[in-house]
């Protein structure tokens, strides 16, 4: 029989030229939309700054306190973790996004089904503006700040840069990736609450927010990292720009993140279809 | 006279209040278990991100962790307990946004119980029980030479810390009155603060030590305190009997607080529509 949902992909493949310019679009108005919240974004910022304060002098009694070093890092590389990481927390977005349980709770997700573009396609376009925007303005203001009151340890390899660009980029997909699917519940639980209270509280200390994963004993970390996203959202780009590795352990932890990339963009899809199948709109 | 008579003839309909949210937050069974229980992880995670930092450093800002523990008792009990009672006045900016703070001034009764009570987070409950447990076991653990007055140090600190706690949670939403969108700088005192009393003070330095400790009040809370119970001279230091001195720190915080807020709301301008 074939069921029949809103966002059957139209064929986009034969000219993939005008898929882009949507998909620029989109991202443009995501940014535009954000640098909106003028207000919002001072304070976030102002906030990240001081919990910056209160994470690096932490880290770096727990460094002089073991001797010089912890569980590898040096202190200026433990300073520039919990700077750059104070930073990347509002880029990825750690936190607080429940637009699209939101709309599923209110019926509104009805009008996003009837967009030429996939959801899953167009709420990550938005997002990758968000995060333009956020990087302009949330990651900035503590990384300065880290700098000018802290001695923060600088790339030495020239790798370094790129490939931590590329690195938060994929954070910001997979983080965007895991909201998506946490606010999903709510197509099936009505209200993602609980979800969300979850996720809140494993991805702050799963991601590396809270202390870097390498204090934890191998035999916890390891796992962490290969069988589960978190360590990629913030941990990866992090240890990726502080060289806590070689070049060679640096590249193969970004290569987990496309593997993650890849991952959890692909059950987005499939959660987002088989909601659709099921997804009744309330309300008139 | 009778403006105290006054006063408590308002306790019922306070006591209607609290029991009708009791009542609507207990409908919803599961979800109300399931916020009991997810209420807990974030205390839980806090201890267990101390006990991690004690894997890699035996000692941190020259205090072992039996002796951290104390303060990260001290830190969590009052917290937890304040953020039960009071945490929820955070929300004040979206009563200021959507105008339902309009509904609550034109009421006979105080405008901060009222908020206070009309969505009392009784999820967080477990939080608050879990954190004087952590308490109890920290001091159970340092093997303290326990005397009447430290025993009393021992009760009286938490409860200060509590007062301590709620009056930073109310300075800080009062802000929302002239700044909605103020929402983030409240937490940065709110759970900032609570950040700065899990570990020793001496782990901080230069003018944010002082900012925080002193001129916020936020080192009476726990460190103080716990090198009075620990029988350890301050590093820093300052003399013992500081360490009694959470109470006269957290009252007058209370009264300023009470006294922001009350010109909060005097100066409060609805939003309209």
């Amino acid at each position: 029989m074939g069921s029949v949902t809103a966002t059957v992909a139209p064929p986009i493949s034969r000219n993939i030229i005008p898929w882009f310019r949507t998909f620029a679009a989109i991202t443009g108005s995501g940014f535009r939309r954000y640098s909106t919240y003028r207000q919002a974004t001072l304070a976030g910022a102002f906030t990240n700054t001081v919990f910056g304060f209160l994470r690096c002098y932490v880290l770096l009694a727990v460094a002089s306190g073991a001797g010089g070093a912890a569980a590898g890092y040096s202190p200026a590389q433990l300073a520039t973790f919990v700077w750059v990481g104070q930073g990347l927390l509002a880029v990825v977005l750690l936190w607080r996004w429940t637009e699209l349980a939101d709309r599923i709770r209110t019926g509104e997700v009805a009008s996003d089904l009837l967009r030429p573009v996939h959801p899953v396609v167009s709420y990550l376009a938005t997002d990758l503006g968000r995060a333009g925007y956020a990087v302009l303005t949330r990651f900035l203001p503590p990384v300065l700040t880290g700098l000018l009151f802290f001695d923060l340890a600088l790339p030495t390899r020239w790798q370094t840069v790129p490939l931590f660009a590329l690195s938060v980029g994929l954070a910001v997909v997979i983080c965007f990736g895991c909201r998506f699917l946490v606010n999903a519940t709510a197509y099936w639980l009505h209200d993602a609450r609980g979800a969300m209270i979850l996720w809140t509280l494993g991805s702050g200390v799963l991601a590396g927010l809270y202390f870097p994963l390498r204090f934890l004993p191998d035999w916890i970390a390891v796992p962490l990292w290969l069988a589960t996203p978190f360590p990629s959202l913030l941990q990866t780009p992090l240890d990726v720009l502080v060289e806590r590795d070689g070049a060679g352990i640096q590249a193969g932890m970004v290569a987990v993140q496309l593997l993650w990339v890849g991952l959890v963009l692909l059950t987005c899809h499939l959660v987002q279809r088989r909601a659709e199948h099921r997804l009744v709109v309330q309300g008139g | 006279m009778a403006e105290w008579t006054y006063r408590l003839r308002r306790g019922p309909a306070y006591l209607a209040l609290l029991r009708g949210q009791a009542r609507s937050q207990a409908s919803y069974r599961t979800s109300f278990v399931v916020d009991l229980v997810s209420n807990v992880g974030a205390t839980v995670l806090d201890v267990l991100t101390v006990l991690v930092l004690f894997r890699v450093t035996r000692e941190l800002g020259g205090f072992d962790r039996t002796e951290a523990m104390v303060m990260v008792g001290l830190s969590s009990a009052a917290f937890a307990a304040a953020d039960l009672m009071v945490g929820n006045v955070e929300s004040l900016r979206q009563y200021v946004r959507t105008g339902l703070l309009d509904a609550v001034l034109v009421r006979p009764l105080g405008a901060l119980p009222q908020l206070l009570l009309m969505d009392l987070p009784l999820r967080k409950a477990s939080r608050a029980v879990f954190g004087a447990g952590v308490l109890v076991v920290a001091l159970a653990t340092a093997e303290l030479a326990w005397t009447p007055g430290r025993v009393a140090l021992a009760v009286l600190t938490p409860l200060a810390g509590v007062v301590f706690f709620g009056a930073i949670f109310v300075a800080t939403a009062s802000l929302s009155f002239w700044w909605i969108d103020s929402g983030e700088v409240g937490a940065a005192f709110t759970y900032g603060g609570r950040d700065f009393t899990t570990y020793p003070m001496t782990v901080y330095s230069g003018w944010f030590r002082a900012l925080f400790a002193y001129g916020m009040g936020f080192g009476f809370v726990s460190y103080y305190p716990a090198l009075a119970l620990l029988g350890r001279a301050d590093p820093l230091g300052l003399p013992g009997w500081v360490g009694w001195v959470a109470p006269g720190v957290a009252l007058p915080a209370a009264g300023l607080a009470a006294a922001v807020w009350r010109f909060g709301v005097r100066h409060y301008r609805s939003t309209g529509s």
